[in-house]
């Protein structure tokens, strides 16, 4: 891993704050999928078509941003919010490795139990 | 995101094998890679150490239920890495938890086992991966061991 990605990490991490957590909100999710598509938004953008006020979307891309998710670019005057897929990578990939760690240990009960 | 992991696996022995098989503390260790240090009773915590693959990570669960026959299920830790040095010199007090549960169906030929972790919610997304990463080439030759293993023992 990059030295300036692990770095990126371990910030991170002082905000004990959880990926799935974040994830777990029909908005947030919302504003995820709308920036999932690369381009980056500003918060009028992503307030449109929302029955939510701009303070509230901006508490949400805020929490998006304790995790990681999401990033703020300055823009001239105004920030845009740009999606960073990195913390989803890694939550994912933990996954699958925990899953991988199932298959291996439940194919050796398989042959402990059935010999 | 999907926060649950689960497995369904068809075993070919009576509940009654596959219930001693998970919750015998001896017969679990054979499987699973852990020696631990006593039985498992319900709210407690069971201790051991890791004997397979990560034999410098110690076995920390504490016992929800055991419903026999039925439903065995445990919550456990997750270190934040598993790479020895840092493991080491982590704090563990506060690793996050998930929990863990073995169900058991009985089935025309044997014995149905649904295993699922869930919890994983519970866990920040600054999990240092890279110890797994640099694993996978000693995961392969690990495997090769215990299939070695299981063709002596059968």
């Amino acid at each position: 891993m990059l030295q300036k990605q692990r770095s990126r990490l371990t910030a991170r991490g002082k905000t004990k704050a959880c990926v799935f957590a974040a994830l777990g909100d029909e908005t947030r999710l919302a504003l995820v999928g709308k920036l999932s598509g690369g381009q980056p938004c500003s918060i009028s953008q992503l307030t449109k078509g929302s029955k939510l006020s701009r303070q509230a979307i901006t508490k949400h891309l805020r929490v998006l941003e304790s995790v990681g998710i999401v990033h703020s670019v300055q823009a001239g005057r105004e920030s845009l919010f740009e999606f960073d897929p990195t913390p989803i990578d890694e939550m994912s990939k933990y996954l699958d490795f925990v899953s991988q760690q199932w298959d291996q240990a439940l194919a050796r009960l398989k042959s402990f139990i059935e010999d | 995101m999907n926060d649950l992991i689960e497995k369904r696996i068809e075993l070919k022995a009576p509940i009654s094998r596959v219930w001693r098989g998970l919750t015998d503390y001896r017969e679990l260790g054979e499987w699973f890679g852990v020696k631990l240090n006593g039985p498992f009773v319900p709210g407690q915590i069971s201790c051991g150490q890791i004997t397979y693959p990560y034999e410098h990570v110690k076995w920390e669960g504490v016992v929800q239920k055991m419903e026999p026959e039925r439903l065995f299920c445990f919550t456990w830790p997750h270190p934040k890495s598993l790479d020895k040095a840092e493991y080491a010199s982590g704090d563990h007090s506060k690793d996050p938890t998930t929990l863990v549960e073995f169900r058991l169906e009985r089935t025309a030929t044997g014995t149905l086992l649904v295993l699922t972790e869930s919890g994983f919610d519970n866990i920040p997304g600054d999990f240092r991966l890279e110890a797994f990463r640099r694993n996978e080439g000693g995961w392969a030759e690990e495997m090769k061991n215990i299939e070695r293993y299981v063709a002596k023992a059968a």
